[in-house]
């Protein structure tokens, strides 16, 4: 069995894992839902290049930053196991 | 060389070099023939999954769709790449963690049950028999097309292939050769992508010339001319949508969830090494999805410039060589209405004089730029192997969930591991007999399931495993009734709305306004809803479960994926 104090350590890393899902997760449906669909049409007001904004977080920016949310996330756990101690050795 | 040679050659070429990978990495235990062995690195594993997931449909159609749709056209980009934010935060590294074979292996040991086990074996063969009648079609389509053989001839050859590789190399086979599919079918895509876009803004980057001016009217940009064109055509500004936003919202998450609950993309993750290493291969796979998938609407834009200038109030005399060769496969259809024999191509149903097949714009796009031959043999190579690496991928999720989940572990637990392994090889064998009769006597409504395979994923898999991680008081019986009942009402929507079962229905009727396509997004959240309520009033998991649960969610003391305990 575990210790209390191991239980507890373990409870943080999880609850600090939670929230980097948190963020991450939440500029991924604002990215995708709101500024790609919802609110598509006031931001093509606006100009990317040849781009209309909304269009363009549609077409070819929302896969972008959905690749650097990955990018983010990896890098984050990578170094909140080390802090944990919970890494793969 | 005339393209017919050219084709055989490059064709010819890359199923020597798939045959031989299968050759030198055929599987000798379960372990290899479900995992590969879990030795892939994270690189090649996000090559393979990239290969795994983009099929022909990905291919082929969705550059013609976009083409067509325009900005609605953006639910098949932002859905099918998303899910892979979903994919690698929320279940890759927990499944690595879990480190067992299979879905329905994981819902089995999770929820302690073999009835929640045969409930995702169900769901499993369900989403990949459709998924796969599709692949197999695509198949043949593309043999017939560049090949000049039959449609069902090219079934059957693609059938061999694929056999070939799965039954021999299992997962460690078609791990090593979909590396290869992807090289091959991005080059494919890649190269006359690149032309075209130096032709028409100057610009050698798809992505970038895609915001640029137009190389013959300096200073206008190519989407502000498109935009123009459509509405002298009378169509939807290409850059503004038709769809209901509603409905475009439910279809993006329908395709997102869809794809991080299918079961031959979540298998991929058990091949690797590490927890980290399931993580990090995700962001690969997305890199190598993304190329193209922010080439697609890149392309779709191009092409429908490229078919407006050329065929619109043209003369049909004048058209160019690949217009009348692509009429002769009836994609391309012109009837002079009016006789005048210029080319209407109009809005207007009763005006409008041509009809033109999605899947033209990335078939006869090397054509069109007027590139070598050599390019639209390397289109043929990469279509084939587009639709052969999801076909293998997909079979071996059946193979696996027949003899691994259903022999293994509920039929006969005593089989030793060479006679699974045999039972393995012999239900690949089995399916790709199904799949190919499917490709060669299509039931009518294929290509419409195979986008609804996305909301059945949706409607199963998703919640169970979300809970199943996220979640330490989620029990069998509700997992059980949440799969059953998502799945349930999602064939219900579709049969109700898109096959006309229970009588004729129009959009009108559509509840909320939302399209059988993007039901799976409402199918899901009924699921979510139905799991919750229900484990609420039933007992928790056993303490062991709640354990497994807990130990999950850290990476430390993760084994290689095993079929034992």
């Amino acid at each position: 069995m575990k210790t209390s104090e191991e239980t507890e350590h373990l409870r943080q890393y999880w609850r600090r894992n939670l929230r980097i899902l948190a963020v991450l997760l939440g500029i991924w449906l604002l990215v995708s839902c709101f500024l790609s669909i919802f609110f598509v049409k006031e931001l093509n007001a606006y100009r990317l290049g040849g781009f209309k904004l909304g269009f363009w977080f549609a077409q070819q920016g929302s896969i972008y930053i959905f690749l650097a949310l990955i990018v983010i996330y990896v890098r984050q756990m990578n170094k909140l196991d080390k802090e944990f101690d919970v890494d793969e050795k | 060389m005339d393209v017919q040679i050219w084709t055989y050659i490059i064709v010819g070429l890359s199923f020597a070099l798939y045959i031989s990978i299968a050759l030198w990495t055929r599987a000798n235990s379960t372990k290899e023939f479900y995992v590969a062995g879990g030795g892939v690195s994270p690189l090649a594993n996000g090559m393979a999954t990239a290969a795994d997931w983009m099929s022909a449909a990905s291919f082929i159609s969705m550059a013609g769709i976009i083409s067509f749709a325009g900005y609605d056209g953006s639910v098949y980009l932002m859905g099918w790449t998303g899910g892979y934010v979903l994919l690698a935060l929320l279940l890759a590294p927990y499944l690595r963690k879990f480190g067992k074979f299979t879905v329905p292996d994981f819902i089995g040991e999770r929820y302690y049950s073999n009835v929640a086990r045969t409930v995702a074996v169900i769901c499993a063969l369900f989403v990949s028999f459709t998924y796969v009648a599709g692949q197999m079609r695509g198949v043949g389509i593309v043999f017939s097309r560049f090949l000049e053989v039959d449609i069902n001839t090219g079934v059957i050859i693609g059938m061999f292939i694929v056999l070939f590789y799965a039954v021999l190399g299992g997962m460690k086979g078609i791990t090593y050769t979909q590396v290869a599919q992807y090289v091959i079918l991005i080059f494919a895509y890649m190269v006359p992508a690149i032309f075209i876009s130096i032709q028409l803004t100057g610009n050698p980057v798809p992505q970038l010339g895609f915001g640029g001016t137009l190389a013959a009217e300096p200073g206008v940009y190519l989407l502000d001319k498109l935009d123009g064109l459509n509405r002298e055509l009378g169509f939807t500004e290409y850059t503004d949508g038709s769809k209901a936003l509603i409905d475009v919202f439910a279809i993006t998450f329908a395709l997102m969830i869809g794809t991080a609950g299918l079961p031959h993309v979540i298998v991929r993750f058990f091949t690797v090494p590490k927890v980290r290493d399931a993580r990090s291969s995700a962001g690969y796979a997305l890199l190598f999805i993304a190329i193209l998938y922010t080439t697609a609407p890149a392309i779709a834009a191009f092409a429908r410039t490229n078919l407006i200038q050329t065929v619109s109030n043209q003369p049909y005399a004048a058209m160019p060589e690949w217009f009348k060769k692509w009429e002769t496969t009836q994609l391309i259809k012109f009837e002079d209405k009016n006789t005048d024999g210029l080319i209407q191509y109009v809005a207007d149903k009763d005006k409008n004089e041509l009809k033109i097949d999605n899947d033209i714009m990335v078939l006869a796009n090397p054509e069109i730029a007027k590139l070598p031959n050599w390019v639209i043999a390397l289109v043929a190579a990469g279509g084939l192997a587009a639709a052969l690496s999801t076909a293998a991928g997909l079979l071996l999720v059946i193979s696996a969930a027949i003899s691994h989940d259903l022999l293994k572990k509920q039929l006969m637990p005593k089989i030793t591991e060479k006679q699974e392994l045999l039972a393995a090889r012999s239900a690949s064998v089995f399916a790709v007999v199904i799949a190919g009769y499917f490709g060669i006597n299509p039931p009518g409504f294929v290509a419409a399931v195979v986008a609804l395979a996305f909301g059945l994923a949706a409607a199963s898999f998703f919640p169970a495993i979300i809970l199943g991680i996220f979640y330490k008081r989620m029990n069998k019986e509700g997992a059980v009734a949440g799969m059953v009942g998502g799945l349930l009402l999602m064939i219900y929507y579709m049969l109700a709305f898109k096959f006309n079962a229970f009588g004729e229905t129009t959009p009108k009727d559509w509840w909320l306004g939302i399209s059988p396509e993007g039901f799976g997004t409402v199918a899901m959240f009924a699921n979510f809803f139905i799991s919750i309520v229900i484990s609420a009033f039933t007992p928790p998991p056993p303490v062991r479960v709640q354990h497994l649960t807990e130990s999950i969610r850290y990476p430390k003391g993760a084994k290689a994926a095993s079929g034992h305990h």
